[in-house]
């Protein structure tokens, strides 16, 4: 039983969602999802111990060995990208009852829960495989499943949104293709590991160099480096706050392993940042996110939209971290995806909660929302401290291994600019707090406390944000062993 | 001109993928966009095709008499692509019929202009 995990890692949400149609039914749909989130969330956890003990696990998906055989390769990196998703998908669907029964139509609840649980199984499975052809099934059956959910949200620019996001997140999957059939043109594998062994006798060749630029732009596109980000903020903005919460805490987080898997253990760093300036064209288009998006953020009326190019700079932040290629970047964009994904997650989290309360995430809706919903307040408090980076929240963490990566690589200037763009991020927190606590007259007088049921795993999350920023074993502890692994693999 | 003569199969990808991805770009009408779309895919459907071209070689189905065959494994990939790139092709076109519903257009800047006028 033990041996067979990684395959029902992807294989049991994968199964639960046709029994969610099956059913027709949404407290059962909800109970489902609930149920194996937790049970992949376990089995992550085991998958991770297993990598702490015995090191990599190779699992051959029906007895074909690999290179032949598809083949779900597990190393630190991705284990602890399993975990987090896992993790967040727990905290998320119990989260989600009385959220998407207010948010989504009745009868069509059990095929909300029906793409969520595809969806989720496509990201883990993206997660998982060691094959460069399965990452495309996985990443198209994620978005497709992600596509639906957007076009699920209320206002009618969540279908506009959505289209937007399928034309280019398709365009950036089919580049992903060409990628990849460049590389099997080249070597004539697929396999990841295979891939890593015989890239390096045809690094001369320009196919891999083209090979490289279509894959990174389609990978870019899916994780929102601006200015490839078009589609996010839309997205984020009018999708149900259950799947807004979602997407921003575990899909472009993915995404961003994505690249990391084929920059580093793939192409190598070697190939990657020795001959050509990937670094400095990775660094400089972060650096801009960075600033533009928070710059943007500050402007923005409605909470999600906000909360969605803080997003997009955080995606900067973390890029910022893989192009460092030193041990304290790399630690600082693995650890960040975790932190990133608890208080980005507690956030939308708690704008769900507003939302189901007070029917809007307008800043000028939640005059004095801090008495009357003094819990969904505080926890919203407390993401924008991590998201500024304060010490004590996890968000600290990572902008210092960041300034500590800046500072190896000897590009002093960025570490001043980081600290500068933490005050950007202070600004647009700021107005949310300001609005919450700051004013004399409030129009939320009727309004009560969001159910318990929703302050539980909002407040699960944010009490990791801070149990994160003191202790860092586990977080950073892994983050680091995952970047020393990558760096050394790749020689 | 040899070059392009050698290689026409990749030229005809490299055209088709050019000009899916200008109507991608430059229509403004939802349906040309997902047309686009198609193309686009296409193109690159015939580029894994060509690379699973041996020259000489027959198609890969078991026969007698023949020893060199083409590589199938690109063509099981297409295949897969293939029906990824319908389910995007239908989960589009719905999207489209939904934005019908509620703008009443299918042209990408009267939505924008709906758009904007809400958020005043």
């Amino acid at each position: 039983m033990l041996s067979q995990l990684p395959a029902l890692q992807v294989v049991i949400p994968l199964i639960a969602a046709p029994l969610c149609v099956v059913f027709r039914n949404k407290e059962i749909a909800c109970l489902v999802s609930q149920v194996v989130s937790i049970l992949s969330f376990i089995i992550s956890l085991i998958l991770l111990q297993q990598v702490l003990e015995v090191g990599v696990i190779s699992y051959a998906l029906g007895g074909w060995l690999a290179p032949i055989g598809i083949e779900y390769r597990i190393d630190i990196l991705n284990s602890f990208v399993l975990v987090i998703v896992t993790g967040i998908s727990s905290v998320v669907t119990i989260y989600s009852n009385k959220s998407v029964q207010y948010e989504i139509d009745t009868e069509k609840i059990y095929l909300f829960y029906t793409g969520y649980l595809l969806m989720f199984s496509g990201l883990l499975g993206m997660t998982i495989t060691g094959d460069a052809f399965n990452v495309f099934v996985f990443i198209e059956i994620s978005s497709l499943s992600s596509y639906a959910m957007i076009a699920m949200g209320r206002d009618r620019r969540a279908v506009s949104a959505s289209f937007t996001y399928l034309v280019m997140g398709t365009v950036g999957a089919t580049f992903f293709l060409i990628g990849v059939g460049l590389m099997y043109s080249m070597t004539g594998t697929l396999n990841m590991a295979d891939l890593a062994e015989r890239l390096p006798k045809v690094y001369e060749s320009k196919a891999i160099l083209v090979s490289f630029a279509f894959i990174s732009i389609g990978i870019l596109l899916k994780l929102a480096l601006f200015p490839l980000h078009l589609w996010l903020p839309n997205a984020y903005t009018y999708a149900p706050s259950v799947v807004s919460a979602f997407l921003s805490a575990t899909a472009t987080k993915v995404a961003i392993y994505i690249l990391i898997r084929f920059g580093y253990s793939i192409f190598g760093s070697d190939f990657v940042f020795s001959q050509y300036p990937t670094a400095q064209i990775l660094a400089s288009m972060s650096i801009v996110a960075i600033v533009v998006c928070s710059l943007v953020a500050i402007f923005q009326t409605n909470i999600k939209r906000l909360l969605a190019f803080s997003s997009l700079a955080q995606v900067g932040y973390i890029i910022l971290g893989v192009s460092f290629n030193n041990i304290n970047g790399l630690t600082a964009a693995i650890v960040h995806i975790f932190n990133h994904a608890l208080s980005k997650g507690a956030l939308f989290l708690a704008m769900g909660s507003v939302a189901l309360v007070i029917g809007s995430v307008k800043i000028k809706d939640i005059n004095g929302l801090g008495k009357k919903m003094p819990f969904t307040s505080f926890a919203i408090v407390i993401g924008g401290l991590s998201l500024i980076g304060v010490p004590i929240t996890a968000g600290f963490i990572s902008k210092w291994y960041l300034i500590l990566g800046a500072i190896d690589k000897g590009w002093w200037p960025l570490a001043i600019i980081l600290l500068l763009t933490s005050l950007l991020a202070l600004v647009y927190v700021w107005r949310i707090v300001e609005v919450m606590y700051f004013r004399s007259e409030t129009n939320v007088s009727e309004v009560k406390e969001a159910p318990i049921s929703m302050l539980i795993p909002m407040y699960i999350l944010v009490a990791m944000t801070i149990y994160f920023g003191l202790e860092t074993s586990f977080s950073a502890g892994l983050a680091k062993q995952a970047a020393t692994y990558l760096l050394g693999m790749s020689g | 001109m040899e070059l392009i003569l050698s290689h026409i199969n990749y030229w005809v990808a490299i055209l088709l993928m050019m000009i899916g991805f200008y109507a991608l770009i430059a229509r403004g009408n939802l349906v040309k966009t997902i047309v686009g779309l198609n193309i686009f895919q296409a193109s690159v459907f015939l580029l894994y095709i060509t690379f699973g071209k041996v020259s000489g070689g027959t198609a890969p189905i078991l026969q007698k008499n023949t020893e060199l065959y083409s590589n199938p494994l690109p063509h099981v990939l297409i295949l897969t692509a293939i029906v990824v790139g319908v389910a995007t092709t239908s989960l589009g076109l719905a999207l489209v019929v939904r934005i019908y519903e509620s703008y009443g257009t299918i042209e990408e800047d009267e939505i924008a202009e709906l758009d904007s006028k809400e958020e005043n």
